[in-house]
């Protein structure tokens, strides 16, 4: 049979090829390495992407610019409200809209809230492999607690759709600053026990320590970018770089490693979730407390849409508790009241007539959110890099193309670069390093 | 310099390389005669430009709209912190435009995937192979004249008979 694969055509007779994935512990998600061996070195590697491959870009061609968030949750699936926040923002640029302060704030918690569990999750990733269980165990509780704040206000540790175009989905939960103080209190107690455990660990700076290494030349040239490439001194952090939300107004530094290698990534991610957890405060302390809602009677929704039959209600509704924090009363604070972009208030499509014929306007095909024709690039800081949308509109209720610049695509360019030359046992570091997402990877 | 004077540079440098200049939603975009991106490429990325990072490179099929497809690449310059959208038409029918490996290192997986989603071919590109989908995928998922949701045939084992 004709070779498929570049490395199959030109491996030499002598050398051993070795399959590394898909299906491999240290491969999260799939991802399929072909070696070139010559006993434990490697001559040369190709690895093989898209085993997540599900149509990501095409799908959101038919979905409506409503319906589409859902997808962008699943791409870094491990911090999905900084996939929200792109997209939306990149709607918002289209559309022209001011984002209210609280939303705005809100959004910052939660973005940073995500980077720090996505490095959490890639550090305990790549620590177990190296053998050091603990940390994993250690950085897996920390997230649990930073998600338990997640999952209070948006009601999904994962798959959240929280950040919607025009603002945010609902209000904080109630009891939202007790349970950031634990994670914040919980996740820095964590992350002294990891340094402990791993700074000075000469186990794990045997396969760290100058493993890996990449120049800045290079770096740039794979279009790396996020913590992989600060980490070969590169300070270039898209919240510093060009500031969207309030990031301009907050304080926090953005750490730089200097050899590019496996431990500067570690020590890059490690640094910079001390300083999401700095911008966590300085954000909890500028987000006021939300305003009560006014007191009174509420009726049931079956109530009110009774009573409207005769009359038009004033009584404040009960709405379901899948809906807290999203009464009418908070929606000025929490999304764009000047365009028709956000669902309109359930109370009003529940009782009154023009609110019906909003909510139907809304959601209808064809109608809903159509942002001028045109095409339109932005990107905010994700956990691993910089997470760019392209979208090209022409006017309708669908997006004519839309394109995710995903940052661990050209991360994982890299990695055949990176492990040629260097023994097997090299690879499972240095890939852990890079933090490669696969929902994000392969679309 | 400033986004203005940065065009008009490079409209000077490159004149019959450029199309046009146009702004949407506030970024800049330049449109470049197929024939000439590698040579526009090489230039951009050098001094006084020095735009090092090629962040995207992605691609529109107006193929049933317009009868071409379109080449969207975005360059990032460091030492000025400016991005740019660049854009070339290709022809609908058999489309090919020069590569950008030798010049971004990023540029070969890059290419791969227009490759595959698109069917736009890469002169010169040393390993132009799908990335995304497989070895016999029929056709090229992200057309327009690809239906959404469309089955593919499967791939017999190997030893199958």
């Amino acid at each position: 049979m004709e070779p498929l694969t570049r490395i199959q055509r030109d491996a030499r007779p002598e050398s051993m090829l070795l399959n590394m994935g898909p299906s491999h512990p240290a491969m999260h998600g799939t991802l399929r390495i072909m070696l070139e061996l010559d006993g434990e070195k490697i001559l040369n590697a190709e690895a093989e992407i898209g085993y997540l491959h599900r149509g990501f870009e095409k799908t959101c061609e038919n979905k409506t610019y409503f319906n589409l968030l859902i997808y962008t949750d699943r791409l870094n699936y491990v911090s999905p409200l900084i996939n929200n926040l792109g997209y939306v923002m990149t709607m918002e640029k289209m559309l022209g809209v001011t984002v209210p302060e609280r939303a705005q704030l809100i959004r910052v918690l939660m973005s940073e809230l995500s980077r720090v569990s996505d490095h959490l999750t890639c550090l305990a990733a790549m620590a177990m492999e190296n053998g050091a269980f603990t940390v994993f165990l250690y950085m897996m509780k920390a997230r649990e607690f930073l998600w338990d704040v997640i999952e209070f206000t948006t009601g999904a540790r994962m798959t959240t759709s929280y950040i919607r175009i025009g603002g945010v989905r609902a209000d904080l939960h109630p009891d939202w600053r007790g349970s950031l103080t634990t994670a914040i209190r919980e996740t820095r107690q964590v992350l002294k026990d990891v340094s402990g455990l791993l700074d000075k660990n000469s186990i794990f700076l045997g396969r760290t320590r100058g493993v890996g290494a990449i120049s800045r030349e290079d770096a740039l040239s794979y279009g790396w970018t996020g913590p992989c490439l600060r980490s070969t001194g590169i300070p270039y952090d898209v919240r510093k770089a060009s500031p969207y939300l309030i990031y301009d107004r907050l304080s926090f530094e953005v750490p730089v490693g200097e050899f590019g290698d496996n431990y500067d990534r570690y020590s890059v991610r490690m640094r910079e979730m001390e300083q999401s957890l700095r911008l966590l405060e300085q954000v909890a302390g500028l987000i006021p407390d939300a305003a009560p809602l006014s007191a009174g009677p509420t009726i049931e929704p079956s109530e009110a849409i009774a009573r409207s039959r005769r009359q038009r209600t004033g009584e404040r509704i009960r709405l379901s508790p899948n809906l807290e924090g999203y009464e009418k009363e908070r929606l000025p604070g929490l999304v764009a009241t000047d365009k028709p972009i956000a669902v309109p208030p359930k109370e009003d499509t529940y009782t009154t007539m023009e609110g019906l014929i909003s909510h139907f306007l809304f959601f209808m095909s064809g109608k809903g959110i159509r942002p001028p024709k045109g095409d339109v690039y932005f990107s905010v800081e994700g956990g691993n890099g910089e997470v760019g949308f392209y979208i090209v509109s022409d006017g309708t209720d669908r997006p004519y193309r839309l394109h995710l610049r995903a940052p661990c695509f050209h991360l994982v360019a890299a990695l055949e670069q990176l492990i040629k030359g260097r023994l097997i046992a090299d690879v499972v570091p240095t890939f852990g390093s890079m933090n490669m997402i696969g929902g994000e990877l392969d679309r | 310099m400033g986004q203005e004077n940065l065009i008009e540079a490079i409209r000077a440098k490159l004149g019959d390389a450029v199309e046009g200049v146009s702004d949407s939603f506030g970024d800049a975009v330049l449109t470049l005669r197929s024939a000439a991106v590698r040579a526009v490429m090489a230039a951009l990325r050098e001094a006084p430009f020095e735009y090092a990072v090629l962040l995207d490179l992605t691609c529109v099929d107006f193929a049933a709209a317009e009868g071409r497809f379109e080449l969207v690449y975005h360059l990032y310059s460091l030492t000025r912190n400016v991005r740019l959208r660049l854009k070339a038409s290709l022809p609908a029918a058999d489309p090919s435009v020069e590569t950008l490996v030798g010049l971004w290192k990023n540029a070969e997986w890059l290419e791969r995937e227009v490759f595959d989603m698109f069917g736009v071919r890469f002169e010169g590109h040393p390993y132009l192979k799908r990335i995304l989908t497989y070895e016999g995928f029929e056709g090229h998922a992200l057309r327009k004249s690809y239906p959404w949701r469309l089955e593919q045939p499967r791939i017999p084992l190997k030893g199958d008979v």
